[in-house]
């Protein structure tokens, strides 16, 4: 059909997008439930579905893949569109990848309750799971790099370097951490074993962290800031380098994850050195986004959508170099296994992943509705304050908490004893996770906000399908 | 050969392509060609 193939698919880019809204709520709202069970642990009505130790794997897998992987998919489908000049390369196989990844979450949804679980973190999924995840995969890579063989212009602009790189990535993480030996349906065992498995353990999550929540994201940076902003990015060639120096390091850094574990300690050593290495590409790579903006920063004055997008740039730059600074031993003895780290994953994941797509897709959504802006413009600066006051309540928390417990758990007497006993340091916690369940109830509540803000669009627009421009426009 | 030397050398090759992609991308005569890089997202303005 020739009409078809002279428009965009946004199709499935409309269904990712709203799917992404709703896994949020979802997502963040299990979240605020296990926060409050840490404070009232009867929260959880002696059912064993709903103890904190079920719902919270449910929670990161809901945030991470379901509401930043969606975000992902919708982001780079139009992307990769939209700067290819070329519709996607299968529909049916696009199709696929929607619908594959919504059963996925689903199943994600009833098994973890039920105490189904590998037990890896960010890769809790059993193996029936497993497979499904890496046939949606495959798909995906196809879909993304198909369409990027087809594009009608010459060259590949640097936000599909950064999709296609967590696409990759995410592949051969996900395939090469999750090899097991089934032990019946819903049973497997890993097949490594050792210090070998929590290696490959954490180098597959903190390259999750490195390509999921960082290269994926980059991408939406280098896409939907100079859209928003009206103008090209800062340096380009800054955005190659930016590229590389990431691809080059983060491979590396996963054994930070394993310090003054049975690792050896040579392994441990050169994470935490990579990982101090990378504060310079993530910084590059920030301050790329941020001066963008150079000349007209004006426009932050008035434009929610800029907000969005310049705040989570600066709580990437703060959560990377915060990041480097606890992959130093003698730092990461004080913060290891305390609130601290949960601060740190918070201040990124809320601050960095959550915001820049909640900016992508209140420019996104408008668009794919055939209109001009959201329904509510004012309910976007609404957003945008209740999220940004509970990330900075919820990361304070943390950091105060985090700080406390590593210096309660190393103080020490005279006599060599130690000074608090293990319930002291949770005892003293109690009122920080009162606060932390405050910061994040407010952030849940500006995803409500954004939720009604996404229905009433939809529901007064049309589903509008863009048209590819003609050949003789394209990019010589 | 030894797989040590095997590693070393892949670490100093990798540093190496950097250094060269680095040199790549801030070549002075490549600086036009990425300016109208930087300008791909523009050139469907007009469409939503």
């Amino acid at each position: 059909m020739p009409e078809i193939q002279n428009t965009y698919n946004y199709k499935v880019v409309r269904q990712f997008a709203v799917m992404t809204v709703v896994w949020g709520v979802v997502g963040m709202l299990v979240g605020v439930i296990i926060a409050a069970q840490l404070l009232w642990p009867q929260l959880n009505f002696d059912i064993p579905w709903l103890t904190y130790g079920r719902l919270r794997p449910l929670h990161t897998n809901a945030v991470i893949f379901a509401f930043g992987g969606s975000a992902l998919f919708t982001t780079s489908y139009y992307v990769v569109q939209r700067t290819c000049h070329a519709r996607l390369f299968s529909d049916g196989l696009a199709a696929f990848t929607f619908w594959g990844w919504q059963l996925v979450i689903v199943a994600a949804a009833i098994t973890l309750p039920l105490g189904i679980t590998t037990s890896k973190e960010y890769a809790e999924l059993e193996w029936p799971i497993d497979i499904l995840i890496a046939l949606v995969w495959v798909a995906y890579a196809v879909v993304f790099f198909g369409t990027v063989f087809k594009r009608r212009v010459s060259h590949i602009y640097v936000a599909n370097w950064f999709f296609g790189a967590f696409i990759l990535t995410v592949a051969i993480l996900h395939i090469a951490n999750s090899a097991a030996v089934p032990a019946g349906l819903w049973k497997s065992y890993s097949a490594y074993a050792g210090a070998q498995d929590a290696m490959v353990q954490w180098w597959y999550a903190h390259n999750a962290v490195g390509f999921f929540l960082t290269a994926g994201f980059l991408g939406m940076m280098y896409y939907f800031i100079p859209k928003q902003a009206g103008r090209p990015i800062y340096s380009y060639r800054l955005s190659v380098v930016h590229f590389w120096a990431l691809i080059f390091t983060y491979m590396w850094a996963g054994p930070h994850h394993l310090h003054y574990t049975a690792l050896p300690d040579w392994a441990q050593s050169i994470g935490m050195i990579f990982s101090l290495v990378l504060l310079a590409p993530s910084w590059g790579g920030m301050i790329n986004g941020i001066m963008t903006l150079s000349g007209a920063w004006h426009k932050l004055r008035t434009d929610p959508i800029l907000k969005f997008m310049v705040v989570s740039l600066s709580f990437y730059g703060m959560s990377t170099f915060e990041g480097p600074m606890m992959s130093i031993k003698t730092v990461n003895a004080l913060s290891h296994y305390t609130d601290w780290t949960i601060g740190h994953v918070h201040s990124g994941a809320l601050g960095w992943v959550g915001l820049v797509s909640m900016g992508s897709l209140y420019y996104l959504i408008p668009r794919l509705s055939g209109r001009t802006e959201m329904h509510s413009v004012p309910a976007i600066n609404l957003h945008f304050w209740i999220a940004t006051i509970g990330i900075v309540l919820y990361i304070a928390a943390m950091w105060i908490a985090g700080v406390m417990q590593g210096l309660m758990w190393r103080a020490v007497g005279e006599d060599g004893t130690l000074t608090y006993t293990f319930v002291e340091s949770v005892k003293a916690t109690y009122p920080f996770y009162a606060v932390r369940l405050l910061g994040g109830l407010l952030y849940f509540s500006g995803m409500l906000v954004m939720a009604w803000n996404t229905w009433k669009t939809v529901a007064g627009g049309q589903p509008a399908d863009a048209s590819i421009p003609a050949p003789a426009m394209a990019h010589a | 050969m030894d797989l040590n030397l095997i590693r070393s050398l892949l670490g100093v090759i990798a540093f190496a392509s950097f250094l060269g992609i680095a040199w790549w991308a801030y070549a002075p005569s490549r600086r036009e060609r990425f300016e109208r890089d930087a300008m791909l997202p523009f050139e469907d303005d007009g469409a939503p």
